[in-house]
């Protein structure tokens, strides 16, 4: 399809809300100095905090006036993460471990899963029932390197493993 | 209730879950009639996202009917239906007086450097999303605002988030009568933003993306030029080619940390998650801005760190803006909009899908399925 010209005019809306004076645009337009805010101290009603492990980050000095209580931390993941969050956001110390639990808590979920006699559908959770419908020629061919590049390393290593016992039992058997 | 539940990159499932609850006073309980998939979800689905914990609900874009209230909420009553902020704030904060509800500090005990957003991961606060059944909206006299008798439910789901988000790209970049503006991204928000920018008074819209059903779907919904990146040798020449080799007066990062287009950035970035998300469309578009321009971001990045040309910012003198939307500060003047017929939102949804499939839906966007922009997820709840 061709890119056409177009006069902006004829654009429904158009320099509606032009605004020679849009420099700077929020959030400066209104911006105020924390000194000259004689509210700064103020809060919210505090939630109670006692109602879920919540972790805070140590650049703040009070959990906030709200906050959420879904999925605290437990498990080794919840270690991980209480161990992130002793260090501040300026570190990788922070966020590397918190990508490490996100990965270590995928292996907790399916354990979780099996636990409660649920085996989980990964063919489903990943959508691909809809690749098949969608685009069956490049799913099929992605599944397939994917096999093959299983199947590949699975060989090398196993490959790997006969030879040093191969390698053993010549050494054993020349003495 | 029925609830979409993360477990794990690219992994996603419905199921029954507890029921929300009122947990502060300004808290209410939302039942949800309609509830989007965005694509700053797809940084969640695929993993890229520090504390993301498997059992998490997703969902920033959604509205709902409210069915109960806490005991400070004096805003909005049962039985009224709201269209919910994605951001949650408080309103009283130091941030949010100045307009920046995209900003409180009241909401997030995990991070300080995003308020937070519904369904979004722990470093947005860990609340529950409301790609469910029901949802608990805290600040209940701030966010929900009530939806027009008038108006369509779809044109409302995308005033949570895509819309504002838009509006607020091409508001930050400054757009001054006659300006060229180039938007990176033809998803659902630079779309939006491409339309928005002729608010604005722009003279010339151009979105770049690589995918040509996205192209041609903008050129029709936005009235813009659009160029696949991938029929170009380097996106930056071609920009500075049509702009009599100044570059576009405004540019606008409508991708974020899910950027294809640059091996590097895409390896570092996405696969080896050595980066924040790959900026391919933040470098192209400090590239590609003329001197003394305007960057203006809404692509999500992470919270770590980005490869860009710091330096071309300082040596051609740009201003960079970014946040993430002010929802509440937007919401009466796009409303206005919509009514007005200027911007018609219901126009980006492609696919509805019962909450139920809520896998398929999250892989069709993904892989950009069947000529997908925007799902629109029906809980079974809806139509009560």
């Amino acid at each position: 399809m061709e890119n056409k010209t177009i006069d902006p005019k004829q654009i429904k809306g158009w320099g509606i809300d032009a605004d020679p004076k849009n420099d700077p645009t929020y959030p400066m337009r209104d911006r105020m100095n924390v000194g000259e805010d004689p509210d700064n101290k103020h809060r919210p009603t505090q939630q109670p905090t006692h109602q879920v492990e919540k972790l805070r980050s140590i650049e703040r000095p009070n959990i906030s006036a709200v906050y959420g209580t879904t999925v605290p931390p437990q498990g080794l993941s919840g270690m991980i993460r209480r161990l992130a969050f002793k260090y501040s956001e300026n570190r990788y110390r922070h966020w590397l471990p918190l990508i490490v639990a996100d990965r270590v808590s995928v292996v907790e979920g399916i354990l979780d899963d099996l636990v409660h006699g649920h085996v989980p559908n990964i063919y489903a959770e990943k959508g691909y029932p809809v690749e098949w419908k969608h685009n069956r020629t490049a799913f099929i061919a992605k599944m397939a390197t994917i096999g093959l590049v299983t199947a590949g390393v699975i060989a090398i290593l196993s490959s790997g493993k006969s030879e040093k016992k191969s390698k053993k039992k010549d050494y054993l058997s020349r003495y | 209730m029925l609830a979409m539940e993360y477990r794990g990159p690219k992994r996603v499932r419905a199921i029954q879950k507890p029921m929300p609850e009122i947990k502060h006073p300004q808290d209410a309980i939302v039942r949800v009639l309609r509830t989007c998939i965005c694509g700053s979800d797809l940084h969640l689905y695929n993993g890229n996202v520090p504390d993301t914990r498997v059992g998490s609900t997703f969902g920033h874009e959604f509205i709902g009917e409210v069915v109960e209230v806490g005991s400070e909420v004096t805003k909005v009553k049962t039985g009224d239906r709201v269209i919910v902020p994605f951001n949650i704030a408080c309103g009283e904060c130091h941030f949010c007086r100045q307009g920046m509800f995209g900003n409180c500090h009241e909401s997030n005990t995990e991070a300080t450097a995003v308020g937070a957003i519904f369904g979004y991961s722990h470093t947005a606060g860990g609340f529950d999303g409301g790609q469910a059944e029901y949802a608990r909206v805290p600040y209940a006299n701030v966010g929900p605002t009530i939806i027009p008798a008038d108006m369509d439910l779809d044109d409302a789901v995308l005033l949570t988030d895509v819309v504002p988000t838009g509006y607020q790209a091409a508001e930050m970049a400054g757009i001054q009568t006659g300006d060229t503006v180039v938007v990176f991204g033809a998803g659902p928000i630079g779309i939006m933003a491409a339309r928005c920018a002729w608010l604005f008074g722009a003279g010339r819209v151009i979105i770049i993306d690589q995918e040509d059903y996205r192209l041609e779907f903008a050129r029709n919904y936005s009235y813009c030029e659009a160029y696949n990146f991938r029929e170009m040798n380097d996106p930056v020449v071609f920009i500075k080619k049509i702009t009599d080799w100044m570059g576009a007066d405004c540019v606008i990062d409508a991708v974020g940390a899910e950027a294809a287009g640059n091996t590097m950035q895409t390896v570092t970035g996405r696969k080896l998650l050595l980066q924040a998300g790959s900026a391919t469309a933040l470098h192209w578009a400090i590239n590609s801005v003329k001197k003394g321009g305007v960057v203006s971001i809404v692509g999500v990045y992470g919270p770590t760190d980005n490869l860009i040309p710091i330096g071309n910012v300082l040596n051609k003198g740009l201003t960079i803006r970014a946040n993430q939307a002010s929802v509440k500060r937007l919401l009466p003047r796009l409303i206005d909009h919509v009514q007005n017929g200027i911007i018609n939102p219901k126009g980006l949804i492609t696919h509805r899908l019962p909450l139920e499939e809520v896998a398929d839906g999250y892989r069709m966007f993904s892989a950009k399925l069947d000529n997908n922009i925007k799902t629109v997820l029906l809980p079974p709840t809806a139509n009560q």
